[in-house]
């Protein structure tokens, strides 16, 4: 059973991590398109979005050539006693590259749909900006931003062309469920395979059935 | 008019069935530049072929070929492949022949940071990870295993390994420098000798030799069958020679 519980374990952690700071820079980000009056905002929203459709071993080969040992950040980390590639933490970022967009996405639709008056009505009332946003657009736009990271999650759980090439095949450090599931369908392993596909399936579900239920569309009418 | 760029995808999208003629060739990831040179010759003598290469890890294939991929030939890197696929009557047990040996190597990135000389070097602190095939679907993994638990070392590298998820992963990443060390086929080593230094050749306690087959589903054994001969024919034996594989 360690065969399962390992990766799933890794996995959740790395998972988790990724939609965290998604979360933070995800959010920061799609409040600023949103609230940004310029024609390059939806340059930038469109580079912002490749994750999402290029392939995975594009953005492998982007982070390995950026983060390796020899590479542009990575030497200079290297010096610094940092090490991204084969670490879990560089799995981390392989899977909050390729969820970010569907974060920002849904973040800067849900701020975009607040009403700018409830806004101005704090600003009125002596609120400052920060305030302002903690306190109305944040609170009003939660449910489409958890909606989002919901998403994200599911797709860390299962991320993994992006996280074989930087990340690897380490057992028990950075073999996550789905680079587990490919190693072990190569050995022959179909039992083992058969398990942590059931695994990551039953978790995918259940993460899409609550951002579902948590999407912006499905908030009740209030009858008047 | 209109219609024209609505043809144009249409022809797109039909030109990519696959003739009749198609050899395909299932062949271990150490043969890739090998077999495309020997692929190469062989559509010279026989223009009504094209050979169409399929190359991976041993076992994966074995994997395709058992599951009934449209294969034509296998090639392996080791004996342990090729009896699965023979016990999973995979192959023709029949034309099952020896082609071509191999050697193990350590290999380093250029200049060597680690200081690595040999087998016994990859325990000490200098040396944090080391790629190799992963044992359970690549041939390269369990000759680099079976030659480390001979020198008693495989658990102190096994805790450093890096699975590839064929020898040309390994390579890569030694080339790279991502990993301090890596085994890896001499001929493997060869192909990117300007980017990898050969520490130590390893021995092994069983001979790399490299089995070949015709397929036991093929639509084309006659044709399957003449590759099979060229590999092995003088010719053949030159190219595979070019690239650093000794005759069985």
């Amino acid at each position: 059973m360690d065969g399962v519980w390992i990766p799933l374990a890794l996995t959740l952690k790395v998972a988790l991590w990724a939609t965290a700071i998604n979360l933070v820079l995800g959010v920061a980000v799609a409040f600023g398109l949103a609230r940004w009056r310029s024609p390059a905002r939806e340059v930038v929203d469109s580079v912002l979005t490749l994750p999402l459709v290029l392939p995975p071993t594009v953005l492998g080969y982007y982070l390995l050539v950026l983060l390796g040992r020899r590479g542009v950040f990575g030497a200079w980390l290297d010096r610094l006693g940092i090490e991204l590639v084969f670490t879990w933490q560089g799995a981390v970022i392989a899977s909050t590259l390729v969820a970010f967009p569907l974060v920002q996405k849904a973040a800067r639709a849900a701020f975009e749909a607040v009403d700018p008056q409830l806004e101005d009505a704090a600003r009125v009332l002596g609120l400052r900006e920060v305030a302002v946003f903690f306190r109305v657009s944040l609170p009003l736009a939660a449910r489409g931003i958890t909606a989002g990271a919901l998403l994200a999650f599911a797709r860390a759980l299962g991320e993994f062309g992006a996280t074989l090439m930087i990340a690897g095949n380490l057992p028990g450090r950075t073999q996550t469920l789905s680079v587990a599931i490919y190693a072990a369908v190569q050995a022959g392993d179909d039992r083992t395979a058969g398990l942590m596909v059931a695994v990551v399936s039953v978790t995918c579900v259940v993460a899409l059935l609550l951002a579902g239920w948590l999407a912006p569309g499905r908030v009740r009418r209030v009858r008047p | 008019m209109r219609l024209r760029p609505l043809a144009a995808l249409l022809l797109l999208v039909a030109s990519g069935s696959a003739g009749a003629a198609d050899l395909v060739v299932s062949a271990a990831a150490s043969l890739t530049d090998a077999f495309q040179a020997v692929g190469k010759a062989y559509e010279a003598k026989h223009p009504e072929t094209r050979v169409v290469l399929n190359l991976a890890a041993s076992d994966v294939l074995l994997r395709q070929i058992a599951s009934g991929a449209p294969a034509d030939v296998f090639a392996s890197a080791d004996q342990t492949a090729m009896d699965k696929a023979a016990a999973a009557k995979a192959i023709d047990p029949a034309t099952r022949q020896d082609f071509a040996r191999n050697g193990l190597v350590l290999i380093v990135p250029r200049g060597n940071p680690a200081k690595v000389s040999g087998p016994r070097d990859l325990g000490g602190p200098a040396v944090k990870r080391v790629a190799y095939g992963a044992p359970a679907s690549v041939p390269a993994g369990r000759y680099t295993k079976a030659a480390l638990e001979q020198l008693t070392l495989w658990q102190a590298v096994s805790a450093k390994g890096v699975l590839a998820q064929n020898v040309r992963q390994a390579l890569d990443y030694v080339a790279r420098g991502e990993v301090d060390a890596g085994f890896v086929f001499s001929t493997d080593a060869t192909v990117a000798r300007d980017r990898v230094d050969v520490a130590a050749t390893v021995p092994t306690p069983t001979p790399i030799s490299y089995p070949i087959a015709v397929v036991a589903g093929s639509k084309q054994p006659k044709d399957a069958a003449a590759f099979e001969a060229f590999v092995q024919s003088p010719e053949g034996r030159r190219i595979l020679a070019g690239f650093g594989f000794q005759a069985p």
